[in-house]
């Protein structure tokens, strides 16, 4: 029974939800069966955001198991660490570098760590590790919401079985009308930075 | 035909409405919200939010006795408020079909306790069906109403989180017209005084009885043989994991959590040799299965507590030599990474009514909301929450008991309820305390927005959920109308006036009432720019902390007198409320500049 996990992580109001609801029905639209689940509630209150898709033949549990992400896609630097024990030994962590301190820290002693510690405790589990500035390359685009666009395209190129045309065919339709080329933009930016280490 | 790709909740609105429900009502609750706001985008339905659960049950009853098909949707703590509502209908039966949804939240993601509501199903003898995935919340659905209205009964509809909140394929289908069916007067039916209900009495147990019937050979009830050593009855959401846990066994897979089937289970548990049941939260099934004199194993292997997953269901399995073991040890999740629980948002006037309550160091007697998380620290202000509308009754007990002295001085209370909470089930307690001339002070929250469930609308608020002309209402005027002799209206950045209120209200002899206006700022907005630090004024004294804004962080400037970092606003984040301004003590945060709004 041949499945593909994937993990979407995030902070409230980062877009994790859509970016899931992106690669679901990417899954679909290759003629796959796709579920996915998440909480909702509390993620308007910058909690954190977890979300799980299936891709296969014919997908059961909503949710995956532990260690069998195949990607775990973390679109915050201490929620790709948080989750970090779903990925699969071998699978791929793609990893922006944004940044958000919880409020939690300016009263405690802890410290926002630097993201090496994510990249070097994920090195235990996988040496498929890609580490994007996606903050700072869709400013560069003219948008910081296309950040998990940009992954989005990093995470397509490790998925060379799946034409392209299924990720933008499916991004077009779900992003707004006049933001439509800048993500396209932020794709193909993202794909290149996914070819970053083969496949 | 067309496919979607829809949530559990959506599937369920999709189900009513291509079944022709016209009518349905609901109060928001995580895990259940979604249902009515799908229902209310389609074509040719009414849709409301109710005051509460109840309310919205009681809708869904008067509209089905008058011939239109109806909903209700709740979260399963609703269906306690509710409930009498159920009891009741699950007597008169319906005319045109009702159907009941209960969102249960195993895990308790968002919820005070993890209730397992197919228990109401037999407690209230309705039948209830359980769909594992958004086809079957959609079939399921639809069917509910045909045997809503064969058997003349309220069927519930029982999802859960990873139901209600999974996405999966639904095939999409046509809306069936259903003519309103005639209201006729019928008391011995309707009306339920104690020589009418004793003559209903037996029609339910008779109904209950055909409806275990027609569970025996319901296509929703299946069995698929496999391995036959192995036979699993499993329903539901575990029904997702079990079948990738097992994926060999043999299976009963029941679509209707009650009534449950006698002979289909008898075949089913004659036909392997080991039989278990895997289901979340109560041993439901397990105990009619073994009821029935049969052997089985369930709650010995799988946990009674929390939310079932895939690693649950097969860690248990294998611990109990159900399978073999895998060997398999995931990493332990990363240590020492800083938690991020949710937290008010940066604006939220709530944070102006717990700083002052903090200072006033009083027991807050709270409720369910948004506000609920004043419990966290910083702000760490909170004694009590229970169940929506507890706050005033509690307080009120408190209040009558008396708390003793703290400091030397009596120790006092506040009840604190939100806006919605307040219209859900805060009434009848202030009305108790009036009454009784109980001098509980009531802080009514009034954002006029239900927040934590996605910003609805509710009565202070004024706006539907359709967005038909609602009318908006004043709690103050509903507090001295209710005979409430001390209703101060306060806006709650306004520290002094908030405060002084609090005071004289506690001194008050009798109950008051304070209702303090704050913003929620999903719906309004202050009208000033981000606010800044003055950097050679902080000196890191951490008191702008302590109000627990998320905008409001430590920055890499560390002061050189105390060695401690000075405080920063991300304007990413800040929202110009001005909480950390009244709260600085050194005149070191610059107010942003007022914005011109062009209208």
């Amino acid at each position: 029974m041949s499945m593909t996990n994937f993990l979407v992580t995030g902070v409230g109001g980062q877009g994790t939800l859509l970016a899931a609801d992106i690669i679901a029905q990417v899954g679909l639209a290759q003629g796959l069966d796709a579920k996915k689940s998440e909480v909702h509630g509390m993620a308007q209150r910058g909690g954190v955001v977890v979300s799980h898709v299936r891709w296969g033949e014919k997908v059961h549990s909503p949710l995956i198991a532990l260690g069998t992400a195949d990607f775990l896609i973390g679109q915050e630097v201490v929620e790709g660490g948080r989750f970090l024990h779903y990925l699969k030994p071998g699978g791929v962590l793609l990893l922006s570098s944004e940044t958000l301190p919880p409020p939690s820290l300016t009263l405690s002693k802890m410290e926002y760590p630097p993201a090496q510690k994510v990249i070097d405790a994920a090195r235990q589990i996988t040496d498929r590790i890609i580490f994007i500035a996606a903050p700072q390359l869709a400013e560069e685009l003219g948008n910081r919401r296309v950040a998990n666009t940009i992954l989005l395209g990093a995470l397509s190129a490790q998925m060379p079985e799946v034409d392209p045309k299924f990720w933008l065919d499916v991004i077009v339709r779900r992003v707004p009308q006049k933001v439509v080329e800048v993500n396209r933009k932020a794709f193909e930016l993202g794909r290149k930075m996914g070819q970053e280490i083969a496949p | 035909m067309e496919k979607a790709l829809l949530s559990g909740n959506e599937a369920i609105a999709r189900g009513a409405w291509e079944a022709g429900a016209e009518v349905a009502a609901a109060y928001p609750g995580t895990p259940s919200t979604e249902i009515l706001q799908a229902f209310a985008t389609f074509d040719d339905v009414y849709a409301e939010w109710s005051a509460n659960e109840k309310v919205a049950l009681d809708v869904a009853v008067g509209a089905a006795y008058a011939g239109k098909r109806a909903l209700a949707a709740m979260k399963h703590v609703g269906l306690n408020v509710a409930s009498e509502v159920l009891f009741y209908s699950s007597y008169t039966g319906i005319n045109a079909g009702l159907v009941i949804v209960t969102a249960d939240d195993p895990g308790m993601h968002s919820s005070q306790n993890e209730q397992d509501n197919r228990n109401y199903a037999r407690f209230a003898k309705v039948p209830m069906l359980e769909p594992s995935d958004s086809q079957e919340a959609k079939d399921f659905t639809i069917l509910a109403y045909e045997l809503s209205e064969e058997y003349d009964t309220p069927v519930l509809i029982r999802s859960t989180t990873r139901v209600s909140h999974a996405k999966s394929v639904v095939t999409l289908g046509e809306r069936t017209v259903h003519p309103q069916r005639k209201y006729e007067r019928n008391p011995a039916k309707y009306v339920m005084i104690p020589s009418n209900a004793r003559g209903r009495h037996p029609v339910i147990e008779e109904r209950i009885r055909k409806l275990r019937e027609w569970a025996e050979t319901a296509e929703i009830n299946r069995i698929a043989w496999g391995d036959r050593k192995l036979g699993v009855i499993s329903a539901g959401a575990a029904y997702n994991y079990a079948r990738e846990v097992f994926p060999n066994a043999s299976f009963l897979k029941l679509g209707m959590a009650w009534p449950l089937p006698e002979r289909l289970i008898r075949e089913f548990a004659a036909g392997v040799e080991q039989l278990i049941v895997v289901e979340e939260l109560d041993p439901f099934i397990e105990d009619w299965v073994r009821r029935l004199g049969i052997q089985v194993r369930g709650k010995d292997i799988f946990p009674m507590v929390g939310e079932f997953t895939l690693d649950v269901v097969r860690e248990s399995a294998e611990k109990a030599g159900l399978l073999p073991p895998s060997g398999r040890k995931p990493a332990p999740p990363l240590a020492d990474l800083p938690p991020r629980p949710p937290v008010m948002c940066a604006g939220c006037g709530h944070r102006d009514v717990f700083w002052i309550l903090r200072k006033l160091k009083v027991v807050v007697n709270s409720d369910i909301g948004c506000y609920s998380l004043a419990v966290l620290p910083p702000l760490d202000t909170t004694d009590t929450i229970g169940c929506m509308g507890a706050s005033i009754g509690v307080a009120s007990g408190m209040t009558i008991a008396g708390l003793g002295k703290f400091r030397g001085r009596p120790r006092r209370n506040v009840a604190v309820i939100g806006d919605s909470t307040f219209f859900h089930t805060g009434l009848p307690a202030l009305a108790s305390a009036v009454y009784n001339q109980t001098p509980v002070t009531v802080i009514v929250l009034d954002n006029r927005n239900t927040g934590m469930t996605g910003h609805q609308g509710n009565p202070a608020s004024g706006d539907t959920l359709q967005g038909r002309p609602g009318k908006r209402i004043d709690i103050a005027e509903v507090a001295r109308a209710m005979g409430v002799e001390y209703v101060a209206t306060v806006e709650s950045r306004d520290w002094p006036a908030l405060e002084k209120a609090i005071r004289e209200a506690l001194d008050f002899p009798g109950p008051a009432v304070v209702v303090s206006h704050d913003i929620c700022v999903f719906r309004e907005h202050y009208t000033r720019e981000p606010y800044r630090i003055i950097e050679d004024a902080c000196n890191g004294c951490t008191l702008c902390f302590r109000i627990g804004c998320p905008a409001i962080m430590k920055s890499k400037v560390i002061d050189v007198e105390s060695g401690r970092p000075k405080a920063y606003i991300d304007p990413a984040q800040c929202v110009g409320c001005g909480q950390c301004y009244d709260v600085c003590a050194r005149q070191a945060i610059e107010p942003g500049a007022p914005i011109e709004f062009n209208l």
